[in-house]
């Protein structure tokens, strides 16, 4: 049986610092929205997970 | 002796002409292997001759041989096994998975098909042993006849509705219809779902559909067959176009998503009608006092 976490948050990417305190994962920040969609869709691609937006100026990478 | 080889050979042919004809390769890619069908087409032969040398066998009578065929009819059990053994491990390399029901189902029809054919070679031959060759191959035919039909089971289409549904986003939310599917965060993502994505929703007849609609191994037979078919976009490390089947929690119905290679809605919707009915699925609410009780 798979026992391991299949479900995390492997990054958060954010415009604004304002809104994040420092959890167990990275975080990224961006200038703007385009450089944070961007960021968002490398990490995604490299880290094999998929971008959710928080609709609050945060992203984040989760694997599912 | 002549009656004996006869019976025998009749026997034989019927099971052989049966585990043929059941043998479908079609659209759910199985098995579309050629071994595969070789290796079923064998087993076949093996248990068209057990049904067909009992007869005779007991007719002679030779006890001890139908000791022995009991015996070796055990080994059909196996047929399962190996089954869901294959599928297994061909799962795991799979971007679209099966499920386990479908897999647990599969195996169970072709453990299933081998004790028909026995069931077909041993009227024919028993048919052929008594009444003449004539006979023997009418009862096989009948007996094929009899297996084709009792081995097909019944379809998404008989038990729901199936019809477009749209694709909309409100906010980040991927919606199909009212029913919400996930949350997509890219906006190129949404873009692109926007344009290419396909919906349907699937609304179940009644509460024994909508108890088989909710078991995630249906969804995933679903999902499965459909993207067998007409593809999807997914790619490794890509899953943002996962195609999934998602249920509106009060009404019951399913919303259907899916970004395919070959979007044509038309035949998504036939695809769908035509996946089988897991029988580990499958709901029995209304057989139960108390299910129909709760249904009015």
């Amino acid at each position: 049986m798979d026992t391991g976490i299949s479900n995390y948050i492997l990054a958060l990417v954010t415009v604004d610092a304002g809104k994040i305190i420092s959890g167990g994962c990275p975080v990224f920040l961006a200038a703007d929205q385009q450089e944070q969609e961007k960021i968002s869709l490398l990490l995604a691609r490299i880290l094999g997970g998929i971008v959710h937006d928080l609709e609050n100026g945060v992203y984040f990478i989760c694997r599912h | 002796m002549e009656r004996y080889g006869a019976a025998i050979l009749i026997g034989i042919a019927v099971g052989f002409a049966d585990r043929w004809m059941m043998l479908r390769s079609d659209y759910r890619h199985y098995p579309t292997y050629p071994h595969g069908q070789m290796t079923h087409l064998a087993l076949g032969f093996i248990a068209a001759s057990l049904g067909a040398v009992a007869v005779p066998a007991i007719a002679k009578p030779d006890y001890v041989a139908v000791t022995f065929l009991v015996l070796a009819a055990q080994q059909f059990r196996d047929v399962r096994n190996m089954e869901r053994e294959s599928l297994n491990r061909l799962e795991e390399t799979k971007l679209i998975r099966r499920g386990s029901d479908y897999i647990e189902g599969i195996a169970r029809v072709f453990e299933a098909r081998n004790y028909l054919v026995i069931f077909a070679a041993l009227i024919s031959s028993a048919a052929a042993f008594w009444l003449g060759w004539q006979y023997g191959l009418l009862f096989g035919a009948v007996a094929i006849i009899l297996s084709l039909c009792l081995m097909s089971g019944s379809y998404v289409g008989d038990i729901a509705e199936i019809f477009a549904g749209e694709v909309h986003f409100q906010d980040s939310l991927l919606m199909v219809n009212d029913i919400v599917i996930m949350n997509v965060g890219l906006p190129a993502t949404r873009q692109k779902i926007l344009e290419e994505g396909m919906a349907v929703i699937i609304r179940p007849k009644d509460d024994d559909a909508r108890l088989t609609l909710d078991a995630p191994g249906q969804r995933m037979a679903i999902v499965h067959d459909v993207v067998s078919i007409l593809g999807s976009k997914v790619d490794i490390n890509e899953t943002e176009l996962m195609p999934m089947a998602r249920k509106h929690p009060d009404k019951g119905y399913l919303g259907f998503f899916l970004v395919a290679n070959e979007p044509d809605l038309d035949y998504l919707m036939e695809i769908i009608r035509k996946v089988p009915v897991l029988e580990s699925a499958r709901g029995t609410a209304l057989k139960s006092y108390f299910g129909r009780k709760a249904a009015d």
